[in-house]
């Protein structure tokens, strides 16, 4: 589940066996959605290549690859990065959770259902995304205001317009939320 | 992106002994090709990542300081605070103490970029970013501070640059944070590759195009930012930072204001008014200070300090449109600050 990374905590624990690698491939461990994953990395690799080109992962989009557009939102740790902009070499022991990992063989997240009860979809490429920073906003904040989502939305790009749709969509699944028993 | 060596240090020393640049000086060339040869030092990589993606950056080894331990932590200080250079912009956004009694930073820090990137991008990294100005990331453009011969902004579209102190190169500083940091007198440590530390105010270490056009700040290579410093202030000091950008949204600012006034007894003690997105490096609006300095402060002084703000102010020809707005905000961070 989710965690704060505690202020003082060193970001990157795991030390490669040599000091400088690259800059072909090196080997590296990512732990994807509960499970470590040995892959072979170029250092100039980002985080978001490697879920899409290595794992398959591809449910997490590129779109404008500069961090500008949060399209590629994957969390770190439990909070929402921006996938393009990090090196996979520099993930370390941080855990990444990506789409595929919000509902695996189960229920879908009450984010996902809002997001279809809603129809805040429209071509779908920026909605990975879109859903990962929503389900981080309610694992920390359960009963957010709406000036709260669209803070938590202030990094999303949606060029079909849905944001009215998503602001309704977290609302709903935050009132669902704290009507469960 | 171009491929390069990716260093893991042994500490701060190692880091430093094996930077040959730093991000600008691998970035000045005649050709306009950036050099293939430098080997630079890496926080959060938010900054260097971009410029490698534009191909204005193609070092050879990128060294992480993020696998120092020990950097990224936020302690009291002989009365103020001690930042390491690796705490993210999130950290410092959501940090007790810094919310508490240094407002103004805290603000600064949760207004700038995404969620997103607040959580990757550090403080150290902010302050050490390059700008934003267009022609600068352009590739197509080799303008003076990349080591050309034009700034291309005087005679082109300047609608977000300088206001102040533009000789030139017209940027403006892209560091929020800055803003802040140099209303609070912060003073950074730096580190040598010998390991010998040396201080610098914050407000002397960033640079004027007049002084050097091609580095927004005096670090040396092998020189690594190892802590920012905020010095203790009065316990009645009030502090605000205001941003205006054209949405409300993930936005470079067009203009923002950092104020810190120390209010006892009805009367300002002492005032700090730093202006953003205004110049070079961070404006200290030095008239609306002493208008401000050993008053009490009603509207009619606001209104003169806020004024006093943009003595000086030297628009080109498509940013006048900024004159009005920071003075507004001025007087919106004032009248803050007052009931903070």
């Amino acid at each position: 589940m989710l965690k704060k990374i505690p202020p003082d905590s060193p970001r990157c624990a795991h030390r490669p066996a040599h000091d400088i690698v690259g800059p072909g491939a090196a080997p590296i461990t990512l732990v994807v959605n509960g499970i470590a994953r040995a892959l072979s990395i170029v250092p100039a690799t980002t985080l978001a290549e490697a879920l899409r080109e290595q794992l398959a992962l591809t449910g997490t989009k590129v779109a404008c690859d500069r961090g500008a557009c949060s399209a590629c939102t994957v969390w770190l740790d439990g909070a929402p990065v921006c996938a393009c902009m990090v090196l996979a070499i520099d993930v370390g022991d941080r855990e990444v959770t990506t789409i595929e990992g919000l509902a695996q063989n189960g229920p879908l997240h009450p984010v996902q259902s809002a997001f279809i009860a809603h129809d805040a979809i429209q071509c779908g490429f920026c909605t990975p995304g879109l859903i990962m920073s929503c389900a981080a906003l309610l694992a920390h904040t359960p009963d957010p205001s709406e000036s709260q989502v669209r803070a938590a939305l202030g990094g999303h790009l949606c060029r079909c317009g849905t944001y009215p749709h998503v602001i309704a969509a977290v609302l709903d699944a935050s009132r669902r939320g704290r009507s469960r028993p | 992106m171009n491929r390069f060596e990716w260093m893991t240090p042994d500490g701060i020393a190692h880091a430093a002994r094996a930077a040959t640049a730093t991000v600008a000086t691998a970035m000045i060339s005649r050709s306009g090709l950036p050099a293939t040869d430098a080997a630079v030092l890496k926080a959060g990589g938010i900054d260097l990542l971009d410029l490698m993606k534009e191909g204005l950056l193609s070092p050879h080894r990128l060294i992480n300081l993020l696998s120092i331990p020990g950097l990224d932590r936020i302690e009291p200080q002989e009365g103020g605070l001690r930042i390491g250079p690796t705490v993210t912009l999130a950290q410092l956004a959501a940090h007790e103490a810094v919310r508490a009694r240094f407002r103004a930073l805290a603000d600064a820090a949760g207004a700038s970029a995404s969620p997103q990137i607040r959580h990757l991008a550090t403080l150290g990294g902010n302050l050490l970013q390059r700008p934003r100005c267009w022609y600068f990331r352009s590739r197509a453009h080799h303008c003076a501070r990349k080591g050309g011969d034009t700034c291309f902004a005087f005679a082109g579209e300047n609608q977000y640059h300088a206001i102040f102190d533009h000789r030139g190169c017209a940027i403006v500083h892209p560091s929020t944070c800055a803003t802040a940091l140099v209303a609070f007198g912060a003073v950074l440590e730096i580190t040598g590759p010998t390991g010998a530390r040396r201080a610098a105010s914050l407000e002397a270490f960033l640079r004027l195009p007049e002084t050097d056009l091609q580095r927004e700040n005096d670090l040396l290579p092998g020189e690594i930012v190892t802590a920012i410093r905020i010095p203790a202030h009065p316990l009645t000091t009030r502090s605000i930072h205001l941003k205006q950008g054209e949405i409300d949204s993930f936005d470079w600012p067009i203009a923002e204001v950092a104020v810190a006034l120390d209010l006892a007894d009805g009367i300002c003690r002492r005032a700090s008014v730093v202006l953003g997105a205004a110049a070079p490096a961070p404006h200290r609006a030095a008239q609306a200070e002493a208008a401000l300095s050993g008053r009490a402060i009603d509207e009619a002084l606001l209104r003169t300090a806020a004024r006093a703000a943009l003595e000086g102010a030297a628009p080109l020809s498509r940013n006048a449109y900024k004159l009005p707005i920071f003075e507004a905000l001025v007087r919106r961070a004032i009248r803050a600050a007052i009931e903070a």
